[in-house]
């Protein structure tokens, strides 16, 4: 066999896998890491929602339903959401987008793998051991003293894995800054690379903060320190302070890398520039930035200050606007594009439309006077759950697709592709649209045990997260499956712009590029390559146009 | 929609339908915008050629400013509902609630108390003073749109204003351990005749100012605090929501937290002029005898002259549309 | 470039300058990560700072500002010798990088043993926060005896009773964030250990030192963290009777 030599058959021992410092390699690495805890969120999810079917919880017990919701919680945002994007798609794609043989530090990359895998390790034993129960907030002083379940080993494995996401934020803020081709300027980046740098600024900045929170938290719980405990003199509502300074810019850890990969999908199917290129790239960093000082709208009703509260309220108003005119500026894309339904675009298409009520709902939630009844409820599980699931999810899943043929050298059967795309875009309305409606009637999240009335918003809800989860199944096996009978992937399938495509093989080899890229023109230079296919194919086909 | 059963509902649903109205309206339009787009524009030969748009400034601007404007219309609004929720009128009637996994335990001005169940009276604003005594809960009631953490070591308040008879679900919203969904319960909205009668019922009783007048001598409050000069500690006769100068040369107003405070850890804010010579009282008073002595603290104390337009129960809507078995006190779980 | 086959040249790296600028930018974008992490510490300490700011006057007052100052010498001294460390890199001298920064790690070894000292009297004292912790308060005889004393009836104060609670918290974040500075004092005497092992192998030249040139900034920033917790944690408030 003559073989072109890529990066996946280069070697292909275990050994060579697991000592890889090869940021392609590393990436496939994070894909299987994560999909594993992806599928064990999703298993407790199928569970308590098939509990939540009735009203009294007849499949469960109350502490195996409250263990639930928190590895539900646990697993996806910590082990799922915040790895997901930056560390598959954007650990494969940074260094080659931009037009490097490698990220900056190939061996830190390595060891955030590792370090991750730890923390994981950590998590499933904590799960093992008999699971948590204080749901994936860890609020004291319920964590640091009431609680008698395995606090230390999870707020341990959330800590560890942590540092992960500091390791690839570093790599990444380097690697942009460092290692971009000549005449990769910045304003000739994709807005993938956008996106991926305001990301790395929250986690190196965002994740130390939640890493200290969760030692203090766990030695307060192993030695009783006093700092969360009233009894002690200690101040509970520190700790949601210190908690939501991350977490709060780690939803949009969870979601920018999101807006990244539609503006590539948007372009590429509409075979057009994105519109308003710079306000699409200075509305990320608008976003990572503000994003550090909105945490306070977790706790307008927790006896925070009232001016307090003005300044989050207005601040979670403003956020607001950088993300609509990066939707705004999507819409635009399309006008005299020539757009294409293929499966990413079906699935950004999806995402504008779900990220939009997730978004519109934020505001229900960042004004004080409404956030008082709502929050809490199910309103709230449904706003974030438009933004992580129907958001982040569905743009991971549009650009998984979008990459595929790169990553592997095969392609999927569309067919099926797409109608999953759909089938989960269903399953996903169906699971979540009757869950506002049942907050705003009043049910607090996080009840194993609920009033009569609520009971045909659950079933709904139920019957949709199966249609999901149907979806996410076909998906588990017709992507495999075209990992071995697939066709075989040209290098620019669809065509698309962007060095990824056009400067290297489907898959890339070991060190990205044969030779090394020089860049010269601007990003999503679409109208040129369709002139020169125009041009190109004219003599040949007169027929047309 | 839920039951609105409060003053505050009322307010809270017409601004629910101004944001449900402007998140139909754009993700209609965007939606619509996305759907014409995609289809006029959609691919009919592998020769398209699209046009090259790079973007408009001018139209950058204006879906940045709209935006903006609109949503700073619902942050003023919502801030404004949420200064009424913060304040509360001052002819409200206090209610002490308390918290603990997992049941509400609440008291009422003439000493009835009850267990996960709230009667109030029609009409009638009521301000409840809760704490917890061991976890973060929150007191939430869907009908009245309010909801508020109930915290351990403070207090923290909320009110509402009844406005019709019935039923309705409180619920603990905060996350508070293994049977957090089963630590919930009615709320009963009921005349204020009917009240009364409600009040009369169940056995012996001390309102919780006279147990706290009581407690005040039992536990020997009374022989430092007395209102001769030159006693040992401040005279507490007119000092709720009086302000005070501290040793440190801060001033501060007298609430229910710093009385609370000055209970358990003396020594952290002493008037001027006093020595830091009270002993801790942590450990000897429980939550609810806490509250009880503050309850007396406040009742010695006269009002300040702030007075509240809210109290005009006149203009209130009431609404009347379900006459309920007046639940009395035997239906106590 | 001429120094594109250079053996201190990393694969996917196309010139030593790039090179180089790249792990300098990574160790400043490393040291950002550390203030926030110590940040959140330090925000934490001034909370209940302001919160039981007698609490933390009289806690303040069991630690030696003997020991602490004499460890802030020593610190300052090794960042000199960490510095003059770097400086030899530059100039190409091995055993000159061996000597200077054999003498950091002394220095690091003694702040360390003076830090055991430390631990162990609060240790004795039962000083450590937990279930073996034990503060008296010390309710002041005179305080009694002074029923109306007023802030310049004497010149002399009492020391305002505070609550074990309290101190307990001050403590909570003194071996937090004590620990977590010698914690990262430990890391970096790791560090040297294998960067002198790297100098025997004679892996640096003036062209290349990156290792030490960021090893030093990484023990620059330790001690700058110390020049912030000496103060706070040793300092402030001792005049507060």
């Amino acid at each position: 066999m003559t073989e072109q030599k890529h990066y996946i058959n280069a070697e292909t021992t275990v050994k060579s896998w697991l000592l890889t410092v090869d940021h392609k390699r590393i990436a496939i690495l994070y894909l299987l890491s994560v999909v594993g805890f992806f599928i064990l969120g999703g298993t407790a999810a199928i569970l308590f929602r098939l509990d939540l079917m009735t009203p009294q919880g007849d499949l469960l017990a109350h502490e195996t339903y409250n263990k639930m919701f928190t590895m539900h919680g646990v697993m996806m945002v910590f082990f799922f959401l915040v790895p997901v994007v930056p560390a598959v798609l954007g650990n494969f794609l940074v260094p080659i987008m931009i037009g490097a043989r490698d990220v900056a530090f190939p061996r830190l990359n390595l060891a955030s793998w590792y370090i991750f895998i730890t923390g994981g390790l950590f998590a499933l034993a904590a799960l093992v051991l008999g699971g948590v129960d204080t749901g994936w907030t860890f609020y004291t002083p319920y964590s640091s003293t009431y609680a008698n379940s395995n606090v230390i080993l999870t707020g341990l494995g959330v800590f560890v894995a942590g540092f992960a996401s500091i390791l690839t934020g570093v790599n990444f803020i380097v690697t942009i800054h460092k290692m971009r081709a000549p005449g990769m300027t910045w304003f000739r980046l994709p807005l993938f690379i956008w996106a991926q740098y305001a990301t790395s600024i929250i986690m190196v900045l965002g994740t130390p903060v939640i890493a200290i929170t969760l030692l203090l938290l766990v030695l307060e719980r192993a030695f009783h320190i006093g700092i969360f405990d009233p009894a002690l003199g200690g101040d509970p509502v520190l700790f949601q302070h210190l908690f939501w300074f991350y977490s709060h810019p780690a939803v949009y850890i969870m979601i920018l890398p999101g807006f990244g990969i539609i503006s590539e999908l948007i372009a590429c199917f509409s075979r057009k520039n994105v519109f308003g290129y710079s306000f699409v790239a200075f509305s990320s960093l608008a976003i990572a930035i503000i994003g550090f000082f909105v945490w306070g709208h977790h706790m307008f009703i927790t006896s925070q200050s009232i001016y307090a509260g003005l300044i989050f309220s207005i601040l979670s108003f403003i956020i607001a606007v950088p993300t609509a005119v990066k939707i705004f500026n999507w819409t635009a894309t399309l006008y005299k594009g020539s757009v294409e339904f293929r499966t990413p675009m079906i699935y950004a298409l999806g995402f504008i439309g779900l990220f939009l009520v997730g978004g519109l709902t934020g505001l229900f939630l960042s004004s004080m006077g409404l956030d008082v009844h709502l929050h809490d409820t199910y309103f709230v599980v449904a706003h974030f759950h438009y933004v992580m699931v129907g958001g982040m999810v569905m743009a991971f899943l549009g650009g998984l697709h979008f990459w595929w043929p790169k990553m592997f050298g095969r392609t999927y059967n569309q067919g099926c592709a797409v109608f999953t795309a759909i089938v989960i875009f269903i399953g996903f309305n169906l699971t979540f649209f009757p869950q506002f409606i049942v907050g705003y009637l009043g049910m607090p999240r996080r009840y194993h045990v609920y009033p009569e009335e609520f009971q045909i918003f659950h079933i709904l809800s139920t019957g949709g997260a199966s249609v999901l989860g149907f979806g996410y199944l076909l998906m588990f096996c017709y992507l495999p499956y075209s990992l071995i009978k697939g066709k075989k992937a040209t290098a620019n399938p669809w065509p698309a712009t962007g060095l990824e495509w056009e400067q290297t093989t489907s898959p890339p080899p070991t060190l990205n590029f044969i030779h090394d890229p020089v860049v010269t023109e601007e990003a999503y230079a679409y109208a040129k390559k369709n002139e020169e296919f125009y041009r190109q194919a004219i003599p040949a086909e007169s027929k047309d146009v | 929609m839920p039951d609105a059963a409060s003053t505050f509902a009322t307010q809270v649903d017409i601004y629910y339908y101004f944001l449900i109205a402007v998140t139909l309206f754009f993700t209609f339009a965007i939606s619509a915008a996305l759907i014409f787009l995609a289809s006029k524009y959609r691919r009919r030969s592998q020769l398209d050629r699209p046009q090259e748009v790079h973007g408009n400034n001018m139209l950058e601007i204006t879906w940045t400013i709209i935006p903006l404007i609109l949503s700073l219309v619902m942050f003023f609004w919502g801030a404004h509902l949420y200064f009424i929720y913060a304040k509360s009128p001052s002819d409200a009637m206090e209610i002490l609630v308390t918290g603990k996994q997992w049941m509400w335990k609440i008291q009422h001005p003439n000493g009835n108390r009850e267990i996960n169940e709230l009667h109030v009276p029609l009409g009638q604003p009521i301000k409840l003073t809760m704490t917890s005594e061991d976890v973060i809960h929150s007191f939430f009631i869907p009908a009245f749109r309010i909801k508020t953490d109930v915290v351990p070591g403070r207090y923290t308040a909320t009110w509402f204003t009844p406005t019709k008879t019935g039923k309705y679900h409180l619920f603990c919203a905060e996350y508070c351990g293994t049977k957090h969904s089963e630590m919930t319960g009615s709320v009963y909205v009921v005349h204020p005749a009917d009240y009364e009668t409600w009040l009369s019922g169940g056995g012996k009783k001390e309102s919780p100012i006279d147990t706290g007048k009581r407690l005040f001598t039992e536990l020997g409050c009374v022989t430092c605090h007395h209102p001769n000069s030159g006693a040992r500690g401040p005279d507490l006769t007119d000092i709720f929501q009086h302000k005070q100068l501290l040793q440190n040369g801060k001033e501060i107003l007298v609430d229910e937290n710093y009385l609370r405070e000055s209970i358990l850890n003396p020594q952290k804010q002493i008037v001027l002029g006093y020595q830091p010579i009270m002993p801790t009282f942590k450990g000897i008073v429980s939550e609810t005898q806490l509250m009880q002595m503050i309850a007396y603290i406040k009742a010695i104390s006269q009002k300040p002259e702030i007075k509240d337009q809210e109290s005009d129960i006149s203009n209130l809507k009431i609404e009347d549309n379900q006459k309920l078995p007046l639940p009395l006190g035997e239906d106590k779980r | 470039m001429s120094n594109s086959h250079s053996p201190h040249l990393h694969h996917h790296f196309h010139s030593l300058e790039q090179q180089r600028q790249a792990s300098s930018l990574g160790m400043w974008v490393f040291i950002a990560q550390e203030i926030m992490f110590f940040g959140g510490l330090f925000c934490g300490y001034v909370v209940y700072r302001n919160m039981y700011p007698e609490a933390f006057a009289v806690a303040s007052h069991q630690l030696s500002i003997g020991w602490g100052g004499f460890n802030t010498v020593v610190l300052i001294f090794s960042s000199l010798t960490v510095a003059l460390a770097v400086r030899s890199a530059q100039l190409g001298k091995k055993n000159q990088i061996i000597g200077w920064l054999v003498a950091t790690i002394l220095l690091g070894v003694i702040f360390l043993g003076v830090k055991c000292i430390e631990y162990s009297a609060k240790w004795e004292h039962h000083l450590v926060p937990g279930i073996h912790f034990n503060y008296e308060p010390h309710y002041t005889d005179d305080a009694l005896h002074e029923s109306t004393g007023s802030e310049h009836g004497t010149d002399h104060h009492p020391a305002p009773a505070v609550y074990p609670g309290h101190v307990q918290i001050f403590f909570a974040f003194y071996f937090a964030m004590t620990g977590m500075h010698a914690l990262h004092m430990i890391i970096g005497i790791g560090l040297m250990i294998w960067i002198i092992w790297l100098a025997t192998k004679d892996r640096f030249a003036p062209e290349y030192y990156a290792p030490v040139e960021l090893f030093g900034l990484y023990w620059h920033f330790v001690d700058v963290i110390w020049i912030f917790l000496f103060p706070l944690l040793y300092l402030i408030g001792r005049h507060v009777t």
